[in-house]
């Protein structure tokens, strides 16, 4: 038995289902924890009072909108490249998460935003190319939704997502030279943070429960995907025997 | 191989010619779009002159979304696209081609009308031509980006606003740029570095949009 026996839907969807309840209490005890570093440890802010807060939920939101298209593009193009059918299934379970994510943090943000800048919009670099990511992830749902042939859907979806992975970087750019106001980004690899350390920790604890958050919700879609695409197959029809 | 592409093209200019009534449509849209935000905003003069390049543009961008749902429908319906798949041609150079038939049947056009509306916009000579510029440029990142959303959504109900929710999107950079360029030659600044990156863009979209629109061709026809 090796890595790849994995790739089989069958055996991923056993894997699945004894994974799902890890991730699933990892990422409630991780949203407790960072919850409570976030509103009874961390320091009120020098600047902008109580209102930082915000940052707890905003910047994981943020930080995961971006990164779980990343992850699509990536399932994408393995998919297209060795037609593997679970790669598809990956990529169509992440999408509505991702949205989710890139909703969230466009709304933290206006919340944000009032206090700070006193507009609940701004057009700003960061603002706009998220909002533009939010049309990206619309438009990739709304393609996989029209498409009732699987097989065409996992690919046009799969295209699609990979000329925005292209794109993303070029909109980020383009719209970073046209106007910019949001604050600079807190947390940089190359110079020392510029946030107090708790902060910084209920920050990545928070980053580390959407995470698991996440791959367990991915987990349980790409279960029910599994079960509606082998509903044919003798292996579904055993389970839907047993639970039913 | 450039006779393949030559062919292509011939035919659709060939098929665009004996249809007058398609490309006029895509081109009053145009105009028509663009005379409606000086009755929406008011016709100030000083108004008209800082919103004009960016309503331009806007406009380009959905007048060439207009006659993009129709990229390879047609053909798709009388099975003709099957079979210039199925040649031994690659699939990239008939895309590309189409590409370019589209954008010498629409994107040109636009190019000769723009000015008249730069002038109903009160833009100053200058900026009318870094319009003009903006707009050679940035017209075929259009059709490119387009073959990729049109050979997406051949087929599909409700493909024409489908389309426009997939490429609006990818656009963007294209909208920027161009726009950019003609506020920055109206505020001083200069147009070089915008219409160089919308250069770039197009060089970037000409390497890249075929080859996805050739795959997402091949997936819609499967």
């Amino acid at each position: 038995m090796n890595l790849y026996t994995f790739a089989s839907p069958a055996h991923f969807y056993t894997l699945a289902g004894r994974l799902i309840p890890w991730f699933a209490w990892g990422a409630g005890l991780f949203t407790l924890w960072g919850l409570y570093i976030g509103f009874f440890q961390a320091p009120t802010d020098f600047q902008q009072g109580e209102a930082y807060r915000i940052i707890f939920i905003h910047v994981p939101a943020a930080w995961m909108s971006m990164f779980i298209y990343l992850v699509m593009a990536f399932w994408g193009a393995i998919g297209l490249a060795f037609n593997t059918r679970l790669s598809f299934m990956m990529a169509r379970a992440l999408a509505p998460t991702g949205a989710m994510f890139t909703f969230i943090a466009l709304w933290s943000g206006a919340f944000w935003g009032k206090p700070m800048w006193g507009a609940w919009w701004v057009w700003d670099a960061r603002l706009t190319s998220e909002l533009i990511l939010l049309f990206l992830y619309v438009g990739i749902i709304a393609l996989w939704a029209a498409i009732d042939d699987i097989r065409r859907g996992d690919r046009a979806g799969s295209l699609l997502t990979l000329i925005g992975a292209i794109n993303v970087p070029i909109i980020y750019f383009s719209v970073k030279w046209w106007n910019t106001l949001h604050q600079g980004s807190s947390i940089n690899l190359m110079k020392a943070p510029s946030m107090a350390k708790t902060m910084l920790l209920g920050m990545l604890v928070l980053a580390i429960a959407a995470w698991l958050y996440t791959i367990a919700v991915a987990l349980v879609r790409v279960r029910r995907i599994i079960l509606e695409r082998e509903r044919q197959s003798e292996w579904v029809k055993a389970i839907l025997a047993k639970e039913s | 191989m450039h006779r393949f592409l030559l062919a292509v093209l011939r035919r659709d200019l060939t098929l665009a010619a004996r249809r007058r009534g398609d490309w006029l449509i895509a081109q009053f849209f145009f105009v028509m779009v663009a005379s409606l935000f000086p009755l929406g905003v008011g016709p100030e003069p000083a108004m008209l002159v800082r919103i004009g390049p960016g309503v331009l543009w806007v406009a380009a961008t959905l007048a060439s979304l207009l006659s993009l749902a129709r990229l390879f429908a047609d053909d798709h319906h009388d099975g003709s696209l099957e079979h210039m798949v199925l040649s031994p041609e690659p699939t990239v150079l008939l895309v590309l081609g189409k590409s370019l038939a589209h954008w010498l049947i629409y994107g040109i056009p636009l190019l000769l009308v723009a000015p008249v509306l730069g002038v109903q916009f009160n833009l100053s000579w200058e900026a009318i031509r870094v319009l003009e510029i903006s707009l050679l440029l940035g017209t075929p990142i259009l059709s490119l980006l387009g073959g990729v959303g049109a050979a997406l959504t051949l087929g599909l109900r409700g493909g024409g606003v489908l389309l426009t929710l997939l490429i609006l999107p990818l656009y963007v950079p294209a909208l920027i740029f161009g726009a950019g360029a003609v506020d920055g030659v109206m505020a001083g600044t200069g147009a070089e570095a915008q219409l160089s990156l919308l250069g770039a863009f197009l060089v970037l979209s000409l390497m890249i949009a075929p080859w996805i629109a050739a795959a997402a061709l091949r997936v819609s026809l499967e």
